[in-house]
């Protein structure tokens, strides 16, 4: 187990190492940053200073091992617009992330494996029925849609919370349940279809024949077995959390990391945008390892 | 005779399907009194499970009905108690064991809290439920209880777990033992143990023990009465010994007629020519040595068995014979060509002259090729048969020689019973107009009435066609039937080879005797005999 978990954190810096090549050879694709940066009046001079400033000058080999050596060091570089380190604009935004990302998660992990095992233990009944539809119905809502009919009918109409921007928990409500939906759908669905297949598992005769109650039958024997498949959705709709709910973000105006990294692009800000992808790629490694280590202690085939 | 434990009373259970309605069973009655053990026989479809399954209300009602009857125990009919009731007699009064432990463990906790649960589930203390566990588990014979506890079933063999299973239902000390083909995935050694350990278990709990099985040697060995059922009826029921010597019903007769291992036994031809010469093959997996100098030679149109309990190495011979696992070393030469070094070119023609059929045909024919795309599918790989609008007529003359009809040649491998689909993959391989089948236990899995068919299939093709046969089986009865040669292998080595007639009548080795003697016979009165001798040894 300890041997597999050290084999993908090697696997994850070589990915990572990979991501860093491509992320710095594809923004020097982007043009000339002098240009792009300076006004269009701007002399050659001027744009020969910059790029000696920036080291722009340097053969591109050059470049890229200072921007290995400063990234080594935790140095992203300045953000060009807020005039500070590029690391800490993109940190922030990740404090508001992050919490984001976990709340929403955390009930949708809940809640969708209550629904969907309760469903697959009915199947074919009225709540299983009710279950499929209000799942089906969630993972195929567009979110960008619900967040300003939410925004119209639970602001504008009935005032219960503001319509954007952060600062009392009330401010949280309406971005959480528009980002709820659409994972809390995806994952009751698996969570049904795998519990529909593990409830019929021999051992779930076993325990029926034990005399095991109804409850621990389902939460306890079948859960665990289901829970496999599950995850693996889990952990893909988290990576998609994590990378910053881009329009949730901006319709609500969440200062995390998705809106900053919208905003960074529009205002040509590429060291934020570079030190949001590494942050980024390093949260969804992290969440990887947590997955692989969740299989293992969920099953012991996994881990022996 | 005393009022019986626990009696089903005309009970008719239908399944309704997609496809129909199915009558499950049709007013089957039987009791059990307390330290008697009852064997419900049948073969696959005969709802043989179904009457116990709705004793212990595992019944999956929706598509299951109950359509009438009445399953009296302790006064109360089961079949009217609510669920709360029954769910407390499952497992306290009334406990069940399963075919395939390894599927019936729940795989995710260890042995030890499934066990403590039976307990645990029933109100009882968990620290009482430790002690009791501990104390059954050492008495079904696992070594080390104490540790045997914090592993997962995967960590214990097949023997193990279904010891496991036993300890786990003997927890409360049922009343009732339902045990449903409970050595049927077991080597015939371990099989005679676990049926030993039911026995002494009963004698020291008098509880009752209800025996589901296909297999009369079960039946002869453990049963004082026997139910035999036949498309969800019963068809006759009686004391064992009295049905198996003077069966009444057709079916009971056809099916003693069907056990094997009483036919004449076959000699090989000494003037045929040899096919394959296998010498000193040698495999190991990391450690595992799976192939210890395997030596052995193959005559056409030679059956030629290879017998031996699971791990012994008999299916990886047949792979390294095959080439899906290469040797480590030694050779095998196939008239006089290297199997093993052999260059891929050539080894393409040598298979389609061995082809293979497996144990399972539900799992070996692709489910959605049809019959004809699964028969033609070997002439497209070795480019034989290029003239398509012969290759019609030839499946169906293939299906004829296998006894299936033309009209199944667009089906599919769901719309056919266990047996059919054998017969299909036999098909398969005589397309490819093959000199040696090598059969992995090509019949284990098989009603023993179509079982003896397909045996009758293959020696009919030896005969007609001049194949070999190399025949994997752990079934003795159906090796004494079919081989005229017998190799016993014994963890990766062969301790015994010889003609069929000396293998059964003089075996010479220690461990091919234990295998005759553990191998049951569906004779009660040989079963009988057979135990004294060996409680006298």
């Amino acid at each position: 187990m300890t041997k597999m978990i050290g084999q993908r954190a090697i696997a994850s810096l070589l990915s990572l190492l990979g991501l860093m090549v491509l992320v710095f050879f594809l923004s020097r694709l982007t043009g000339d940053p002098a240009v792009l940066f300076l006004p269009i009046d701007a002399t050659e001079e001027m744009k020969q200073q910059f790029r000696a400033l920036h080291g722009l000058d340097l053969p591109l080999i050059e470049q890229f091992a200072r921007y290995v050596w400063d990234l080594l060091h935790f140095d992203f570089g300045e953000s060009l617009r807020k005039a500070r380190p590029a690391i800490d604009v993109v940190l922030e935004a990740y404090a508001w992330t992050l919490p984001l990302a976990l709340i929403t998660m955390g009930l949708v992990i809940t809640t969708a494996i209550v629904l969907g095992s309760l469903a697959a233990f009915n199947v074919g009944g009225f709540f299983d029925r009710l279950v499929s539809i209000v799942s089906l119905v969630g993972a195929s809502a567009p979110d960008f849609w619900i967040a300003i009919v939410a925004i119209v009918v639970f602001s504008i109409g009935l005032g219960w919370v503001p319509t954007s921007g952060v600062g009392t928990p009330l401010h949280w409500v309406l971005p959480i349940a528009v980002l709820f939906i659409r994972p809390f759908g995806l994952v009751v669905q698996v969570v049904r279809g795998s519990m529909l297949s593990a409830l019929s598992a021999p051992f779930v005769k076993t325990a029926r024949a034990k005399g095991v109650k109804n409850l621990p039958l389902i939460f306890v024997h079948t859960l665990r077995n289901g829970m496999l498949p599950v995850i693996t959705v889990i952990g893909d709709q988290a990576a998609a959390l994590l990378n910053g709910a881009v329009i949730v973000e901006t319709i609500f105006g969440f200062p995390g990391v998705g809106k900053l990294m919208i905003d960074s692009i529009l205002q040509r800000d590429f060291n934020v945008v570079l030190a949001a992808i590494m942050v980024t790629a390093v949260a969804i490694f992290i969440m990887n390892i947590l997955i692989d280590i969740a299989y293992g202690l969920l099953d012991p085939r996994i881990r022996h | 005779m005393s009022e019986p434990l626990l009696s089903v009373r005309n009970l008719s259970v239908d399944f309704h399907t997609a496809r129909g309605t199915v009558h499950a069973v049709k007013n089957v009655s039987w009791s059990i009194s307390r330290g008697e053990t009852l064997a419900i026989l049948g073969e696959s479809g005969s709802g043989k499970s179904v009457s116990a399954n709705a004793v212990m209300n595992l019944l999956d009602i929706p598509p299951a009905e109950i359509v009438s009857g009445e399953i009296f125990y302790d006064g109360k009919d089961l079949l009217k108690v609510d669920y709360e009731t029954h769910r407390a007699l499952n497992g306290k009064k009334i406990a069940m064991i399963f075919q395939d432990p390894l599927g019936h463990l729940n795989p995710v906790y260890t042995v030890g809290w499934q066990i403590v649960e039976m307990m645990t589930a029933h109100g009882r203390p968990a620290d009482m439920a430790r002690v009791r566990a501990l104390e059954l588990i050492s008495r079904v014979g696992i070594p080390e209880p104490e540790k045997a506890m914090g592993k997962y079933p995967h960590q214990f063999s097949g023997g193990q777990r279904q010891r496991l299973m036993i300890a786990m239902a003997l927890m409360l000390k049922p009343d009732i033992l339902i045990a449903d083909e409970p050595t049927t995935a077991l080597d015939v050694t371990i099989q005679a143990e676990v049926l030993s350990l039911l026995k002494e278990l009963q004698a020291e709990t008098g509880m009752a023990l209800v025996l589901i099985t296909h297999d009369l040697g079960v039946v002869a060995e453990i049963a004082d009465r026997v139910v035999v059922m036949n498309k969800g009826e019963i068809v006759e029921a009686g004391e064992t010994r009295e049905v198996y010597h003077n069966p009444r019903h057709a079916y009971t007769r056809k099916l003693i007629d069907a056990a094997p291992g009483k036919g004449d036994i076959k000699l090989l031809d000494p003037a045929a020519p040899l096919l394959l010469d296998a010498k000193k093959l040698n495999k190991t997996y990391g450690n595992f040595a799976a192939l210890k100098d395997v030596s052995l030679t193959l005559a056409r149109g030679q059956n030629l068995a290879v017998v031996g309990e699971s791990g012994s190495g008999k299916s990886t011979l047949a792979r390294t014979l095959l080439r899906l696992e290469v040797a480590d070393n030694g050779e095998a030469l196939w008239k006089g060509r290297d199997l093993i070094s052999m260059a891929a070119r050539e080894l393409l023609g040598v298979r389609r002259e061995i082809q293979m059929v497996f144990q399972d045909p539900t799992q070996s024919l692709n489910p959605r090729m049809s019959v004809y795309q699964l028969i033609a599918e070997g002439w497209d790989i070795h480019r034989l048969m290029q003239d398509k609008t012969k290759r019609r007529a030839k499946v169906i003359e293939l299906l004829e020689q296998v006894g299936l009809s033309p009209e199944h040649v667009d089906r599919y491998p769901h719309q056919f019973s266990g047996g059919q689909r054998q017969r299909i993959a036999i098909a398969r391989a005589l397309a490819l107009e093959p000199e040696l089948i090598i059969c992995d236990e090509a019949v284990s899995a098989l009603d023993v009435s179509i079982q003896a068919q397909v045996i009758a299939l293959l020696d009919g093709l030896r005969q007609r066609l001049g194949i070999s046969f190399l025949f994997i089986a752990h079934d003795l009865g159906v090796v004494r039937d079919f081989a005229d040669t017998v190799i016993v292998m014994k963890s990766g080595e062969i301790v015994e080879r010889g003609p069929t007639a000396q293998i059964f009548e003089a075996p010479q080795h220690p461990y091919t005797q234990r295998l005759l003697a553990a191998n049951l016979d569906p004779d009660p009165d040989v079963q009988a005999q057979r135990r004294a001798t060996l409680t006298d040894a």
